[in-house]
């Protein structure tokens, strides 16, 4: 449980409509500092929008989100340094494919922190060296297995010292045997204390390392609570349905 | 009816100079329209909606509408309204005529590479773009970094094709009397008379010049997918 209680992104009933669909139908919750929040549910449920619209790659059309106490929804040309102190990790990876690893790495933290080149790359090489990757640096993104370029992407990310990492199925588009290198990476990261928001499908690390697990239904929280409360006394006939599924 | 090329003799140094003239023209031609490309592309991308409007307008008004008389237009029409390029003496050539002519086959070219501009990055991954705005860089960080860099090399062989495709369209300019090669050409025949022989060796310069381009270009697309 984190130690710490103070508020770190507060979701105020977040709507999300694509033309008639509605993706999100009034979403609220607080997410506070050291939190591993995993959210889970069905394909359609709303997962990955309500992580896009906590950096605002989804502009949502109603409610608000706080971010340490400021609008993102309203941000106008204050998003970029919101986006700054959050981390995202995609399920496509999304390396810059015309950069090797190492200027992946660098090219936020010298164009828009503004640090010294050599600065930069001294602290991707150290961050690199901490995924086992270091040997990688020159590399281009093409030439890496799907769990090496994942685990650059979350380096991609940390290199800008973020207050929260999000997480977009970061293992799904994995083989199934890289699966596990980048859980790895992601749990070191809970243990030293990330605030994480993470989409996902893996049940077995939702149990593991998440705080505090959101199920997602429909477009909104059906139910919020600790592993044990989600896996082993699901409140919802819903719920109960999912996991059935998932977990066989 | 027998061939006589004879008079190469005395003339071949016009085809030479043609030739450069040609090369030259196309050179800037291309760059002109790339520059402009790039700019029209990103205008009909952008969300302000009348600059895509406008680019959209120019790109169909240009491309719906003869090269000819594009290059009448600003040789002839503009300077009548005031527009007058000045003139650089000491050049050893007439720049303002030959201005005339790059930039009009410039700004003709560019409503053709907008589109190419346009498809390649449209080609790019939407993912590249989301990734470098999550860590907080702006649009045209992203564009300039990330996006542009990839959608050019999508587009280098088409690229190339717009030039070989210059490189042939460019003797239009002989009728505002820029001295290039088809210009030249005709000064050969119509002192020599022999029409069949100047422009078959006409033609031969202007094969050589665009297959050279088009197998160079061919290596150079071989050598970046190795390297990818």
């Amino acid at each position: 449980m984190p130690e710490q209680n103070d508020v770190i992104l507060k979701v105020q009933g977040l709507q999300m409509r694509f033309g008639k669909l509605e993706v999100l139908k009034g979403v609220d919750t607080v997410i506070r500092r050291g939190e591993v929040i995993v959210v889970i549910g069905a394909s359609g449920a709303g997962k990955s929008t309500f992580l896009r619209c906590l950096n605002r790659l989804e502009t949502p059309t109603g409610g608000d989100i706080l971010f340490e106490g400021e609008s993102v929804v309203h941000a106008g040309r204050n998003l970029n340094h919101l986006r700054q102190r959050m981390g995202m990790v995609f399920q496509q990876f999304n390396l810059f494919n015309n950069l090797s690893v190492l200027d992946n790495i660098t090219l936020a933290p010298i164009i828009v922190k503004k640090m010294e080149k050599a600065a930069a790359q001294q602290e991707a090489m150290q961050l690199l060296a901490r995924v086992g990757l270091q040997d990688k640096a020159q590399a281009f993104p093409a030439q890496l297995s799907g769990g090496q370029r994942q685990r650059i992407a979350i380096v991609r990310a940390l290199a800008m010292h973020p207050d929260v990492m999000l997480f977009d199925e970061p293992t799904s588009a994995l083989d199934p045997e890289m699966v596990g290198e980048v859980l790895d990476v992601m749990q070191q990261l809970a243990a030293d204390g990330m605030t994480m928001v993470v989409v996902s499908h893996e049940m077995g690390f939702a149990r593991k390392v998440a705080n505090r697990i959101l199920f997602m239904e429909n477009g909104v929280i059906l139910e919020d609570g600790s592993p044990e409360d989600i896996f082993d006394h699901p409140a919802s006939d819903r719920l109960k349905e999912f996991l059935g599924k998932v977990l066989h | 009816m027998e061939l006589n090329f004879s008079f190469m003799t005395k003339y071949w140094p016009l085809f030479v100079r043609g030739a450069g003239t040609t090369l030259v023209l196309s050179v800037f031609t291309v760059l002109i329209g790339l520059i402009v490309g790039v700019v029209l592309a990103l205008m009909r991308l952008g969300k302000f909606k009348p600059l895509s409007f406008l680019s959209a307008a120019y790109t169909e008004f240009i491309r719906g509408t003869p090269l000819m008389v594009q290059i009448f237009f600003i040789f002839y029409a503009l300077p009548q309204m005031g527009f007058k390029i000045p003139n650089i003496t000491g050049l050893g050539f007439d720049f303002p005529r030959f201005a005339s002519g790059i930039l009009a086959m410039g700004l003709n070219s560019a409503a053709y590479v907008g589109e190419i501009v346009r498809a390649g990055i449209q080609a790019v991954d939407k993912g590249q773009t989301e990734a470098a705005r999550s860590l907080g860089m702006t649009a045209w960080q992203t564009m300039r970094r990330v996006v542009l860099p990839q959608a050019f090399k999508n587009i280098l062989p088409a690229l190339g094709n717009e030039f070989v495709t210059v490189i042939k369209e460019s003797s239009i300019v002989m009728v505002i009397g820029i001295t290039e090669l088809m210009f030249n050409t005709s000064q050969v025949y119509s002192s020599s008379y022999r029409y069949f022989e100047s422009l078959i060796v006409c033609a031969l310069v202007y094969f050589v010049m665009t297959f050279t381009t088009s197998r160079l270009l061919a290596v150079m697309e071989r050598r970046m997918k190795r390297d990818a």
